[in-house]
């Protein structure tokens, strides 16, 4: 990420809202209806799109994290803080988006067949557990080192949740709503690889703005501090 | 044995401890004062290796096994006897010979008797002598002491001079106190702190 | 090996320690068997096989977390953890002698608390007792070290279900299928793999949990 750190912000900003509407023009506009479910699958290339960008920022986190604990990097802890925040925030909109698309497409505002939704929905919960954590020890060493730890468990529950969810529909015998996954041809792969560009570069800028605010906050308490 | 340089200390947004400079030699006795909340047992603890500084560095010329730390907690357990918790950090601090030091230390605190008894069972000043023999167990180079007089009985008091007088010059002493003339025939440096 | 006498000798004394305090281990055991009664209240009657070993889980889990809640207060109360970290051992001890010892106190209300369940609800299987036998090895191990983050902070035994319980979710599965499915290999092997995962992450990472 050292490279990508010089970029200023305002190219970022733009960048992402070029992106952005570029895929939504493509999800909207050139890419043809899906031949099963219709005009509903469209919200599918943001979906997936958010879903792999919630991964990343994760993984990202918990990379940072191991950074803390092993390099001492002073940054890291900052820098994990930010990702588990924005993973969050992109995790939820996973939410909200499968939601929608499970009401549009089946009726239902939930589904617990769906691996993808029941999975976000533990992490969900499991990186929620994590604000609550960071907020209720002071701010530190410790708080650092606890948040690492967690964002490290973190990464590893991702892998275990999922293998879970999949054995646990063995047991339960679901309605099974079959997806016939997109034939990866032509337009709908351009469309998708534009939506999941779109959606990181905004995701590194939203990460990058509020890594500034907190980093623009830190140092005014150190001022404070050394006036004091 | 024991340097710190410009060390700082803040809990969030409160300050506790600010460009402390200390030197302590190998063999030496530092007495360090302050009023409440000047940050004494903050910089104990930091220099224990309980706390981590937020600002400066410190070095250490021991490992965590040979450091003796006594805080404002006796850091035993309640519900154990005397004997159980001196033979768990007897275990952990492996030191050898763990039966004799321990009956040694005992027997020297006037805690023979109750070993047997579980410390909730214990004064103030019984548990402060048990402490005393817990920091003591494992013979640390470095004794990191926060306010040691603070809970004892003036029997436990006599002992405690006894056992620095003896100790004086061959360990190196890091000493917290509210009454820093009973011991200043030991110091070999003073440190004041203000709030 | 002077790390297991170390484990060993920490594990010794949180089971004194609870020998001599006689609270942890009683409630339990009322709290399992307080909670199947609910559970028959709360259910219609003749739950399905699914249902039944979804009960039995759920009543596991907050088991285990009662016991876990308590598992780190004599070192809290009376700071003692201080004591334990100052100690030149490896602070990994820490955790694996109190996983043990907490593991212990488990397996001791199961052993009241599943034959409790086979007398009011359904028989259990083979397959289903190693099931938790495996799920113990898991739970204590995460939920001691999670308890020992909990006692860190501000909220302490508040913030134990909440980092707890979507870490538990693939213990439950693991756990209801060894009961339940035709071929609980797959689910025992899961719980196998789980508790090899998180017992190495767990000992790898406790250092940094106690150490400021």
């Amino acid at each position: 990420m050292g490279r990508t750190a010089r970029i200023p912000l305002p190219a970022l900003a733009v960048a992402s809202l070029v992106l952005v509407t570029t895929a939504l023009a493509f999800v909207f506009f050139v890419v043809p209806n899906d031949a099963n479910q219709g005009f509903s699958q469209r919200i599918f290339y943001f979906h997936v799109s958010i879903a792999l960008t919630a991964y990343a920022c994760f993984v990202g986190a918990a990379w940072k994290a191991f950074r803390h604990l092993t390099k001492q990097d002073p940054d890291a802890d900052l820098e994990s803080y930010v990702l588990v925040h924005q993973g969050l925030i992109f995790g939820t909109l996973v939410l909200l988006t499968g939601s929608i698309w499970a009401k549009i497409s089946w009726g239902h505002w939930w589904l617990w067949s769906e691996d993808q939704l029941v999975l976000f929905l533990v992490l969900f919960l499991f990186y929620c557990a994590y604000f609550m954590l960071r907020y209720s020890v002071d701010p530190g060493p410790r708080r650092a080192n606890l948040s690492a730890v967690y964002a490290l468990f973190g990464v590893v529950l991702i892998p275990v949740s999922f293998a879970a969810i999949r054995l646990a529909k063995g047991l339960i015998h679901p309605v099974v709503f079959t997806r016939h996954g997109p034939n990866f041809g032509g337009w709908i792969l351009v469309t998708y690889c534009i939506a999941q560009a779109a959606v990181l570069v905004l995701a590194y800028t939203l990460y990058r703005l509020e890594l500034g605010g907190k980093r623009l906050d830190g140092r005014l308490r150190e001022l404070r501090e050394a006036l004091a | 044995m024991l340097t710190a340089r410009r060390l700082g200390k803040r809990y969030g947004e409160k300050r506790v401890l600010r460009r402390i400079d200390l030197e302590v030699p190998r063999g030496g006795f530092l007495v360090v004062t302050g009023p409440n909340g000047a940050g004494k047992t903050t910089l104990l603890r930091i220099c224990a290796g309980l706390a981590q500084p937020t600002e400066g560095i410190i070095e250490r010329g021991v490992s965590r096994g040979q450091i003796g730390f006594l805080g404002h907690d006796p850091l035993v357990y309640r519900e154990l006897t005397a004997l159980e918790n001196l033979e768990l950090y007897g275990r952990l601090y492996r030191v050898p010979e763990c039966r004799e030091r321990i009956g040694m230390l005992l027997e020297r605190f006037g805690l023979w008797e109750v070993r047997h008894e579980r410390v909730a069972s214990y004064s103030r000043g019984m548990t402060q002598r048990l402490a005393l023999c817990r920091v003591l167990l494992h013979g640390p180079e470095l004794l990191v002491l926060d306010e040691p007089y603070s809970a004892l009985d003036e029997a436990g008091a006599e002992l405690l001079d006894a056992q620095l007088a003896e100790l004086r010059g061959e360990r190196t002493f890091l000493l917290a106190t509210h009454d820093p003339a009973h011991v200043e025939p030991l110091a070999s440096g003073r440190l004041a702190l203000v709030a | 090996m002077t790390y297991a006498r170390d484990v060993g000798a920490l594990a010794r004394k949180d089971l004194l320690l609870e020998l001599r305090a006689r609270d942890t281990l009683p409630a339990m055991l009322l709290f399992v068997v307080a909670t199947f009664v609910v559970f028959h209240f709360s259910l219609p009657a003749h739950p399905s096989k699914l249902a039944a070993s979804g009960l039995l889980w759920v009543a596991i889990l907050f088991t285990a977390l009662l016991g876990l809640g308590r598992a780190f207060v004599p070192e809290r109360e009376q700071h003692v953890f201080d004591g334990l970290v100052l100690a030149p051992c490896d602070r990994s001890a820490i955790w694996l002698g109190k996983s043990l010892a907490t593991l212990a106190f488990l397996v001791a209300a199961q052993v009241v608390a599943l034959p409790v369940y086979a007398l009011f609800f359904r028989p259990l299987t083979g397959p289903a007792v190693l099931g938790v036998a495996l799920a113990d090895l898991g739970i204590c191990a995460v939920g001691t070290f999670l308890g020992a983050m909990a006692v860190a902070t501000r909220a302490r035994e508040l913030l134990l279900p909440l980092l707890f319980l979507p870490l538990a979710i693939p213990i439950v599965v693991g756990g209801v299928g060894a009961g339940v499915a035709d071929s609980p290999g797959r689910y025992l092997g899961f719980l196998a793999v789980y508790d090899l995962l998180f017992v190495v992450i767990c000992w790898a990472s406790f250092e940094y949990v106690v150490a400021e």
